[in-house]
Parts: structure tokens; C-alpha cells; sequence
């Protein structure tokens, strides 16, 4: 089982490190930049919010604030437009992060339903600042220094720096899963009263958590600033990113290790192909919301607890047909 | 700041106040009896407010006389979603996925209203929308008024039927404990599907109000519900008499802000307060200090 898991994972490595060789078309290479900018968001997300069953709905305010520290730093240093850009990156993480601790000690104050509904409070108050204050440029947005790379060359220093974030987020989320503070957080999503009883400082587990996940989409905002060019505030603090990363967990497993990598991969891929074909927004607000409906009525746990039901089930009865001829064969034989 | 600036704010935190305290219970209500949080409820407003300008263009309708139309409608549209997708959720991850459906209900809904309306701001317009009277000092448009008067009528038809009939204590014990209310015999998913159509339908007559007050397009339900769950929040989730209180509380405080600092900020302290209320007191208001989450 472990060798095959292994096997799987290097496969996928290997297929999303291919992809760009293989497909050379930059609108499909385009897709493959926000697919896996969403599955870094996501499986970070899960980290936090999977791990500990509380659900934050504010991410987008990491990611606009990653998205203003690439642009607003690379505006006003001047830089050179071109790969060294990218160190801006860790940067816009950093600050995302810096931003989530009072954000933190504030929502995470109340429990679940509530804390739900507080982080798309202040989410709202980070998406009204950004449009009332000068400085994002309000609703006209910022132009980043332009980088004159071919078409042809384009997407792929962003295709790997944000393969290179998706395999950060991954890494970090099975290191902290198999961690003391994994197992914290854990205890807090099966039962936080209990936890705090048996010593597990449940405030600064549930604070640490929150903080770290922000790394990661704040390095992705950052990135997404970089590859489009052009931010808006309405676009970076978006309620859709909210939900969407959120979207992405629950689809492919809520708390498992690839089931956001996998929702994201089914769903930003899905939405970017149904943009490109459908120029018309409300239908795709049709098809999403329904593709949506129809994953949590009859996948509610997701697709990879969904697939391993079935594959347990089948294992099991497999077995258990395997007993029943043994006990036949010892039966006639004695 | 000026005399009739203040008094403007709280007569107008009083009247529109009150047409927020109609949706935000009906919200509360769905939260406190089924543990759901409803997304959707910022949509069904728009929803509710469509169909009266719909009804009003093509039949010649007025809204209010429209209202014995588009109330059944939406309680009808309650317990359709209540029943095809909220009784299906079950486990500890139920209130969580109910935010995930409801808000997929909500994209179905924006886009067909998009596909049918168009995306361009709409209003509902009467002549008491058009025409204003000078109440201390100040002007409003009658439909100000009228709201009220509706949002108070219907608020207390709310109250005598929670408070006054056999269902509504069967509703009552239903907020206080599910698990007791069903071990007396009450049949908690018929009144939670009732509670649905029942917090849905109140949608039809602030959506009404609100669609006269303000030009709006199906993207409206993104502010309007951050705003309700705002509120119902800093009343406490599931108090009724919170929701009322925070709603006229809230409007009040923003236009007192619109009026002294800027317009501009006023939405943002809405959150503000919302945050440094929950610092001070996590249940909110009025809400139920709670021993065990499960």
C-alpha cells in the first residue's frame, strides 16, 4: 500500500512537472498557472481549517495582501522588471501571515458557526479598505512593472515557481499533520473541550495554525499579482476565492492530505476551461453552482474518503469471500 | 454635527433598521432551530425584490398588493431548497456544508437572475418611492414609512405565531434543545422545514422594501448578506429579539457615521463594531453563553 501511495505521488509530481513540456499552447499553460496557484491555496487552507474543523472564509484577505506586496514593492522600489520579481514572493507571504496574527486573536475568540461568519466580516472591512484607500489604487487598480518576456516563454518561470509552492504546501501540510502540533490540532477538530482538558493549548494551537496556512496563499497571491500584471482590489480580496479554496477541500477530501490537490486540480482547471469556452458569466455561475450542489449532496465527504470506501469495501468483501471458500474447502476436506 | 443630521440618522436607523430586523430573523430563526447558516438569505432578498418588480412591470401590480403573490412564492422556494438539500445534511460538519450548499443555491440563483434581468441596476419605482414628506426636519420617501409600517406588521404576525400558537412553541423549544424537543413528540424536521419557508418568506417582503429603497442587481446579495450575518452575529446567534435590536442599532451607527466622518466608511464600521463587540463578548448580545460545541 505504502509503495503504491509513493508511487502515485511521484506520478503526479511527474505529470504536473511534464505538463508545460508536452502542452505548449500558453492558454492552456494560462490554466495550469491558476490550477496550481489554487491547489498551493487549498491544500494550505486544509491545513488550518481541515486539521481543525474550523472554516475560515477570509483567506482572500492573504491573498490581496500578498497580491499589494508584490505589486505596491515592485511599483515603488522600481525594480527591474523579470525573474527577480520572484523574491517578492516569500515577502507577500511573510506579510500575510504578520496580518493573520491580530486577525487571529480576534476571530478566534468564538467558536465554529461564529468564527465562520467573523472571517467574512473582517474579510469585508479588508476588501472595503482596499477599494476606499488610495494607495491600491482604488477601483482603477495598479499596473505592475511590465515584463517583456515572449509569449511562447511567458507562463513558464510562474508554471514552476507555482508547482514549486504547491509541493512547500504539501510538504508542510504532511510534516504538520504527522507532528505533535498535527495531532493538536486534530484533537481541537474532534473535540476542542476535551483537548483544553487534557492540556493542549488550544488558543495558541488554533493561532499558530491560522498564521502559518496564510504563508502559502499570501505567496500565492504574490505570484498571481506578478503573472497577470494588473490588480484590483474587487479582484484580489474576492468573496469567490473565499469559498472557491474551500470548495476545493470539501470536493476532493476536508482534512485529508491530497484531497485538496485534488479538488483544486478538478475544479480551477473545470472553471477556466468553462470561462474559455463560455463567454457568458451567468451560465457559468449556473454550471458551477450546480456541479457544486450535486458534490456535497452525494460526495459529502469528498472524493478521496468517497474512492476509499469503495476501495475498503471491496477489499473487505474480497476477503471475506476468500475466508468463506477456505472455511468450505476445510469444512469438505475434514 | 447638526441637530437634524442626528435625528435623521436615528429616525432612519428605526425605519430601514427595521426592514434588516425582518430579514435578519428570518435568518436567526433558520440558524437557531436547524444550526444552518444560509447564505442564500441575501440572495432571496434580491430574489423576493425581482419578482415584485417583475409582477409590477409586466402585470401592472403594485408592490404591495404584490407582496400576497411573492410571499407564498418564496415560502414555496424554502421549503423546495429545505427539503431537497438541507434535510440531506447530517454529521458534525453539518453546519459548515450548509454554508457550502446554501451558497451554491445562491450562485444558481444569481446567474439565472443574471440570465433573466440582465446585469443592470434596477429599482422598483411608485409613487411612494418618488414622493417625500418632512418628518423633524428632514425628508423621507413615503416608501420609508410604509416599509416600517410593513416590517412592523409582519414582525409582530412573527411574534404572535412563536409566541402565541402551539407551532410556535413547538418552534421555541425546538431553538432551546432539538434533541428535547423531539423527545416530547415534536416533529423537529417539520418545523424545521416550516422555520425554512417561514425565514425565506420574510425575504419576499424586505426584498420588496429594499428593491425601492436602492437600485440593485442579483450581485447586491453579496453586501446584503454580509451585512445580515453581521448582524444576526451581534445579536447572538438565534436570539430573535438580538436580530432586532442589532439590525436598528446597526443602520443607526452607520448613518451616524456616513453623516459625521464619511459615507465611505460607514459600511467598514458596521464590521468594526462587530469586531470589537465579539472581543468583549464572543456570544454576542444576546446570545446563549455556550458550554459545549460539538
Amino acid at each position: 500500500m505504502r509503495h503504491w501511495s509513493r508511487a502515485a505521488w511521484a506520478l503526479g509530481l511527474a505529470a504536473l512537472a511534464l505538463f508545460p513540456v508536452v502542452v505548449s499552447n500558453p492558454a492552456y499553460t494560462t490554466i495550469g498557472v491558476f490550477t496550481l496557484i489554487y491547489m498551493a491555496c487549498a491544500t494550505s487552507w486544509n491545513m488550518f481549517s481541515g486539521y481543525t474543523g474550523y472554516i475560515a472564509l477570509g483567506s482572500a484577505v492573504s491573498y490581496g495582501v500578498g497580491a499589494y506586496t508584490m505589486a505596491l514593492v515592485s511599483i515603488h522600489a522600481n525594480m527591474t522588471p523579470g525573474a527577480s520579481m520572484f523574491w517578492l514572493v516569500p515577502l507577500g507571504g511573510l506579510l500575510a501571515t504578520l496580518v493573520a496574527v491580530p486577525i487571529g486573536a480576534i476571530a478566534l475568540r468564538v467558536r465554529r458557526h461564529t468564527f465562520v461568519v467573523i472571517t467574512i466580516a473582517i474579510f469585508f472591512v479588508f476588501q472595503l479598505t482596499a477599494i476606499n484607500v488610495g494607495f491600491t489604487g482604488s477601483t482603477s487598480g495598479l499596473i505592475l512593472p511590465f515584463i517583456s518576456w515572449s509569449e511562447s516563454y511567458y507562463n513558464l518561470p510562474f508554471y514552476y515557481v507555482g508547482l514549486g509552492l504547491v509541493i512547500f504546501a504539501t510538504i508542510l501540510s504532511a510534516v504538520v499533520r504527522r507532528s505533535r502540533f498535527g495531532l493538536q490540532m486534530l484533537a481541537i477538530r474532534d473535540d476542542e473541550d476535551r483537548a483544553l482538558g487534557l492540556g493542549v493549548r488550544t488558543t495558541a494551537v488554533k493561532l499558530t495554525g491560522f498564521a502559518l496556512a496564510q504563508f502559502t496563499i499570501g505567496m500565492a497571491g504574490a505570484l498571481y499579482a506578478m503573472f497577470v500584471g494588473q490588480i484590483f482590489p474587487q479582484f484580489v480580496f474576492d468573496p469567490l476565492f473565499d469559498v472557491s479554496i474551500a470548495l476545493m477541500a470539501f470536493l476532493g477530501g476536508f482534512g485529508t492530505l491530497v484531497g485538496p490537490l485534488l479538488g483544486a486540480l478538478i475544479l480551477e482547471s473545470f472553471q477556466q476551461w468553462l470561462t474559455l469556452s463560455f463567454s457568458n458569466s451567468s451560465l457559468y455561475l449556473i454550471l458551477f453552482g450546480a456541479l457544486f450542489l450535486l458534490v456535497i449532496l452525494f460526495m459529502p465527504q469528498g472524493i478521496v474518503v468517497f474512492v476509499r470506501d469503495r476501495v475498503t469495501r471491496r477489499v473487505a468483501r474480497e476477503k471475506a469471500a476468500v475466508a468463506a471458500s477456505e472455511t468450505t474447502l476445510a469444512g469438505s476436506g475434514a | 454635527m447638526s441637530g437634524s443630521a442626528l435625528t435623521y440618522a436615528i429616525v432612519d436607523g428605526v425605519l430601514t433598521g427595521s426592514v434588516y430586523a425582518l430579514m435578519a430573523t428570518g435568518l436567526t430563526l433558520i440558524f437557531g432551530v436547524m444550526d444552518i447558516i444560509n447564505i442564500a438569505q441575501g440572495i432571496f432578498v434580491v430574489l423576493g425584490a425581482y419578482l415584485s418588480y417583475a409582477i409590477q412591470l409586466h402585470w401592472g401590480i403594485d408592490p404591495f398588493v404584490g407582496l400576497f403573490i411573492t410571499i407564498p412564492t418564496l415560502f414555496v422556494v424554502g421549503i423546495v431548497v429545505e427539503r431537497g438539500f438541507m434535510a440531506r445534511l447530517k454529521g458534525p460538519e453539518k453546519t459548515a456544508m450548509s454554508i457550502l450548499v446554501t451558497y451554491a443555491v445562491s450562485l444558481l440563483i444569481e446567474g439565472s437572475l443574471n440570465m433573466i434581468f440582465s446585469v443592470n441596476d434596477v429599482q422598483i419605482s411608485a409613487w411612494y418611492v418618488n414622493q417625500s414628506f418632512k418628518l423633524f426636519g428632514v425628508y423621507f420617501a413615503y416608501i420609508y414609512v410604509f416599509g416600517f409600517i410593513l416590517a412592523v406588521v409582519l414582525l409582530t404576525a412573527l411574534w404572535v405565531l412563536l409566541y402565541r400558537t402551539r407551532f410556535g412553541a413547538s418552534v421555541r423549544a425546538s431553538l432551546a434543545d432539538q434533541t428535547a424537543a423531539a423527545l416530547i413528540g415534536i416533529n423537529v424536521k417539520r418545523v424545521a422545514t416550516i422555520c425554512f419557508g417561514i425565514g425565506t418568506a420574510v425575504t419576499a417582503a424586505g426584498g420588496m422594501v429594499f428593491g425601492a429603497t436602492n437600485a440593485f442587481n442579483a450581485s447586491s446579495s453579496y453586501d446584503l448578506i454580509s451585512r445580515l450575518l453581521t448582524i444576526i452575529v451581534l445579536g447572538g446567534m438565534g436570539s430573535l429579539g438580538g436580530a432586532l435590536v442589532a439590525s436598528i442599532g446597526m443602520v443607526m451607527l452607520e448613518d451616524v457615521v456616513g453623516v459625521v466622518w464619511s459615507p465611505i466608511w460607514s459600511t467598514m464600521t458596521f464590521f468594526i463594531v462587530l469586531v470589537i463587540v465579539l472581543s468583549l463578548r464572543p456570544q454576542g448580545l444576546f446570545g446563549k453563553q455556550l458550554a459545549r460545541t460539538a
